[in-house]
């Protein structure tokens, strides 16, 4: 997976891939006027976006290995907001807790300059099914 | 039109809260301008915000289904002012949680409205819940609920 296979919506708020760890995409965002909520933080539906962003990279990483091409839909997602976003870069990272055959649950944490620092931390449900021929 | 810092400082001091005021001002800049966030409609302790689909909002080519990002920042704009709506004033505060479930995928090309309400008040938390839907209120796209929490406001903006 590189960047360029980013949803447009990921593509507008400059959302990219900075690498892989462990086998889980790392989500990045630098901030700019689009991203900003109050004045000089994160919106925190920006934050949402990238969380979910690195939700279904790690998802998408994790089928991958496993050998198998599903869809995937998102059932719902939970986030703690732990401290302001800066108006500085942002990563998330995603971890799949479990991947069935018709549920994954994934957990995903959004961070800036100092890892051990969440700014959020999030769980999603998601739906898989086989995809349409 | 006011940079929204300055904006800010006369919504702080005023002595009611006004949606559509605040919508046009501070949510014209940043991500909610992005998003393109307007004001529908608010009752006493309720408000409702739309968006309209556009193609860089998009989480899936194929099929032109939004992202969900888009409907997180309406649902956390919305239930937020749903908090200032019903106190009549605005007092600063962040996002304490936020849970959203996606009911069904949103319609491509149709408008998003969300309606939010605040539920309940306590000194330092507001509960709030929204639903949002592209047209029928009854057939809801997503469903949300969040707690904020009343915050100094110096810490509120930088």
């Amino acid at each position: 997976m590189n960047s360029t296979a980013l949803p447009p919506y990921a593509r507008a708020m400059g959302m990219e891939i900075a690498g892989i760890e462990d086998g889980s995409p790392l989500i990045m965002i630098d901030f700019s006027s689009r991203a900003m909520g109050r004045p000089g933080f994160f919106h925190g539906g920006v934050i949402g976006g990238v969380l979910e962003m690195a939700g279904f990279a790690a998802l998408g990483a994790e089928l991958e290995r496993q050998g198998l091409d599903l869809r995937i839909k998102p059932i719902n997602i939970s986030t703690e907001y732990l401290r302001g976003g800066l108006p500085e870069r942002l990563y998330a990272r995603g971890e799949v807790v479990r991947a069935g055959r018709r549920v994954a649950n994934v957990r995903i944490e959004a961070w800036q300059s100092d890892r051990d620092r969440p700014v959020a931390s999030c769980w999603m449900n998601f739906q898989l099914s086989p995809k349409k021929a | 039109m006011d940079a929204p810092e300055n904006k800010l400082d006369s919504f702080i001091q005023s002595a009611g809260f006004n949606p559509r005021d605040w919508t046009a001002h501070m949510n014209a800049h940043g991500h909610s301008g992005f998003i393109g966030m307007r004001y529908n409609d608010h009752g006493d302790n309720w408000i409702e915000l739309a968006f309209d689909w556009r193609e860089d909002l998009v989480g899936d080519p194929e099929t032109g289904v939004l992202a969900s990002g888009p409907i997180i920042s309406l649902l956390d704009n919305a239930t937020s002012m749903s908090v200032w709506t019903r106190t009549g004033r605005f007092a600063p505060q962040v996002t304490l949680d936020l849970r959203i479930d996606y009911t069904r995928a949103a319609l491509p090309g149709k408008p998003i409205i969300a309606r939010a309400e605040c539920y309940q008040l306590r000194r330092s938390m507001a509960f709030v819940r929204g639903i949002a839907h592209d047209g029928d209120i009854a057939d809801p796209v997503a469903h949300a609920a969040g707690i904020f929490m009343m915050v100094d406001g110096q810490e509120w903006v930088k």
